[in-house]
């Protein structure tokens, strides 16, 4: 029978021997290691991770979002028809992948909860390799996956996000926004209500009670006060309340002749059509007709709403029905493959996904830091919404803003909302400074 | 003051789906013993089944118009409700009035339903911990959630009342205010009616029938019951099945209030809990009464001016009366010593 001895340099030699073992795997399988930045392609695909609602409350939005990921990877790829590619300023992109790389592409599920969302966009950036993250549903979450990003030196191209935070006091390098903002909304809402319901008014607010109501609270009225409108109340409210009875019925004699739903998704369903049948679209208040804004309009949510948003004002980024050969050309691939037109949300998360493309190809590399000196200052055509340009100072995409209003005659379940106003994009923009915040530099990951 | 009855309106037609919803618990709890976690999930099929009544009703004839073309490319859809193409006038009448007709549907649905979800898995928990009933519960609600998402999508879908209740009631004039001061929503009250007639239609069935005069002595003492040679369970079975109509009625008439989407049976499953632990456990009377009080303290902590004394009181003002009410009387306003206490 043999005894086992363990004297202090067997002990030494075995845990040195350990220790090797162990970190092992660790040096052989980081990427950062041998890469000159995170995620460095190696192969012939480069892979994009598209985080989106696919449970949840805006499921329905994170698949239209995906949708569009999946059409703009295959237009990317030469196949399809080539969507807003041949409209597209930029001719860099043939067809012919990214940078001699086919584009391939993960998805995660955000489920619209900011510690989701983190956890599913770290696995698909440690574990599938993305080079660069993008998608999403809510300003909360898109600001917590940018900060994400930002420290794991990949790339956030935001999806549906439209707090001023974003791009404001939470801005990133890493993060770049194409959708618009509620300072842009308020610039571009204000002059239409002025001239439809006047500059003697009283509003009374409702708001979601987080990050995108505040911030859309406060952008409405600073624009309505300057015209010369009294705020009566802002009051907030529980996200997910579902009845909004209790917050509605003050409103009736409150003197207030305007209100204004800050809500978004479910929250924006429920309020509009409560108070809707609470008689406040067809009131009379001070000698006047009772006016309801929603001041970000989707036309998925709208669907949700029902009669309910006939002849309400509010704002989008982007409507399937606009005229450009951008967006015609969008809206054709688009509905060819799906049979039906896309949403705005579709349309952002199209666009970044191209505009990243592009930007890659244009600097010769995937490298965050490259990638983001190209799209800083870039400015572009053909993607549905006029000349765009992607500002340097806090990576906001500047461009013209579309005032809707619900439509009094729909033809069908997707024509919703008419386009009132298209204010161009000299009127909604703001200083940099405006909403605070640093970029700070980039971070490549290595 | 008109702000006040306001407030109290509000109130009433929020406590009937409580009150609705924490009735069924309670007598899921009282007879079965189970803590129903797929409660609200019944709440929600109830929903559905409005949902699905005006797509049955609203089904339409598509033709293709090869004249005109969508923004797409594709020759566009002509639709017309088949009702209206064979009963013009009347075929539109029927499906204005869809949620109503639902309550007609949604009772043997959901008594198939609930007796369904009984003998196929609740009975098999009867004797598990109750932290056992309240996991397979959960998950059961989760998979019926997720069964609904699938085939109606996430997104809420309107549920207009008809055109006939879509008006306001002016009650102001009644009471001395002045005319447009008081008014209120016509299908909210028709809810809180309804909610009454239902509350009283289970209390009546439980107490003037033989079969309910069986349950509620079930309910005191199962054993003896059973020794009377009486099948208690079969009886405890089509209870159980009751509770689920009467969660699927709530349900059906709240879809004008609130669009319904998948996950509306989450939002009143905890409020509803509260209710019944607040009513007392067990009680029938006392889940009514809690409902109705909550719904109506709730809607008064959202007053602007509550609110501003204490700023977000309407997102905790239930939780707070319940750890009062459990402070003061622990067994809930009308739970009596000895029920449910082993």
């Amino acid at each position: 029978m043999s005894k086992l001895y363990v004297n202090r340099r067997g002990l030494l030699k075995g845990t040195a021997a350990a220790g090797v073992g162990l970190a092992a795997p660790t040096i052989f399988t980081s990427r950062a290691w041998s890469a000159e930045y995170m995620n460095e392609p190696t192969g012939d695909t480069v892979t994009l991770g598209f985080n989106v609602p696919q449970t949840g409350a805006y499921a329905d939005e994170g698949a239209d979002e995906l949708r569009a990921y999946q059409l703009a990877v295959e237009h990317l790829n030469g196949e399809g028809d080539g969507g807003m590619l041949s409209t597209f300023s930029s001719k860099e992109l043939k067809g012919e992948g990214v940078n001699g790389k086919k584009v391939a592409f993960v998805t995660g599920d955000t489920q619209t909860k900011s510690d989701a969302a983190r956890a599913s966009a770290k696995r698909m950036i440690e574990k599938d390799g993305a080079v660069m993250i993008t998608g999403g549903s809510s300003s909360g979450v898109a600001i917590a996956v940018q900060g994400l990003c930002q420290e794991a030196g990949v790339i956030f191209m935001a999806g549906l996000t439209h707090s001023n935070d974003t791009t404001g006091k939470d801005k990133r390098a890493n993060g770049f926004r194409h959708f618009f903002n509620t300072e842009m909304t308020g610039a571009a809402l204000a002059p239409v209500l002025k001239n439809n319901f006047g500059s003697d008014r009283k509003a009374y607010h409702l708001t979601a009670d987080y990050t995108w109501g505040w911030s859309q609270e406060g952008s409405i009225k600073k624009y309505t006060e300057e015209l010369g409108w009294e705020t009566v109340a802002a009051v907030r409210t529980p996200l997910g309340a579902g009845d909004f009875s209790q917050y509605i019925t003050p409103v009736l004699n409150s003197g207030a002749d305007v209100l204004v739903l800050n809500h978004y998704g479910r929250d924006m369903v429920n309020s509009l059509t409560q108070a809707v049948q609470f008689g406040l679209r067809d009131k009379e208040v001070n000698g006047k007709k009772f006016a309801i804004v929603v001041p970000l309009f989707s036309r998925l949510m709208a669907q949700g709403a029902g009669d309910a948003i006939k002849g309400i004002f509010g704002s989008t980024n982007w409507h399937w029905s606009l005229q450009d050969e951008g967006s015609k050309a969008f809206v054709k691939s688009f509905g060819q493959k799906y049979g039906f037109p896309p949403s705005q949300a579709a349309h952002t998360c199209y666009c970044q996904t191209i505009l990243y493309a592009d930007a890659c190809q244009r600097a010769g590399s995937f490298r965050p830091s490259a990638v983001g000196a190209a799209l800083e200052g870039f400015s572009f055509d053909g993607l549905g919404n006029g000349p765009t340009e992607y500002r340097a100072a806090d990576h906001q995409c500047f461009k013209d803003v579309l005032v809707v209003k619900g439509k009094e005659n729909p033809s069908s379940n997707y024509d919703l909302l008419e386009v009132v106003e298209i204010t161009p994009r000299a009127q909604v923009e703001y200083p940099a400074e405006l909403l605070g915040g640093e970029l700070g530099p980039y971070n490549d990951g290595a | 003051m008109d702000e006040i009855l306001l407030q109290i309106l509000n109130g009433l037609d929020k406590g009937g789906a409580y009150a609705l919803i924490a009735l069924g618990l309670t007598i899921i709890f009282g007879t079965l013993g189970v803590v129903n976690f797929a409660h609200g999930a019944l709440f929600m099929l109830g929903a559905f089944c409005a949902v699905a009544v005006k797509a049955f009703l609203g089904m339409e004839k598509v033709t293709l118009d090869p004249t005109q073309t969508t923004a797409w490319g594709t020759p566009m859809e002509i639709r017309q409700p088949y009702m209206e193409a064979w009963f013009g006038e009347f075929g539109r009448l029927v499906v204005d009035f869809s949620v109503p007709f639902s309550v007609l549907v949604a009772v043997p649905v959901m008594l198939i339903v609930g007796i369904a979800m009984e003998r196929g898995l609740i009975r098999f928990f009867y004797k598990r911990p109750h932290a056992d009933q309240i996991l397979v519960t959960f998950g059961l609600a989760i998979v019926l959630q997720e069964i609904i998402k699938s085939f109606f999508g996430a997104n809420p879908i309107p549920q207009p009342a008809p055109e006939a209740a879509q008006g306001m009631i002016d009650f102001g004039i009644a009471l001395g205010f002045d005319a447009g001061n008081v008014v209120y929503p016509a299908w909210r009250l028709i809810y809180f009616l309804f909610s009454l007639a239902v509350i009283g239609g289970v209390f009546a069935f439980l107490q003037l029938t033989t079969f309910g005069m069986v349950v509620r002595a079930g309910m005191a003492d199962r054993e003896t019951v059973g020794l009377l040679g009486i099948d208690i369970d079969r009886r405890f079975t089509v209870v159980f099945g009751i509770a689920a109509v009467v969660a699927g009625l709530a349900g059906a008439m709240y879809t004008p209030i609130l669009s319904p989407d998948y996950h509306m049976g989450m939002d009143f499953l905890v409020l509803s809990f509260v209710v019944v632990v607040v009513g007392g456990m067990g009680s029938l009377p006392g889940a009514v009464l809690a409902g109705f009080l909550l719904g109506i303290l709730q809607s008064f902590a959202s007053m602007n001016e509550v609110k501003d004394i204490f700023p977000g009181i309407d997102q905790i003002i239930i939780y707070l009366i319940a750890v009062v009410i459990l402070l003061v009387r622990p067994r809930g306003l009308l739970g009596r010593k000895g029920v449910m206490e082993h």
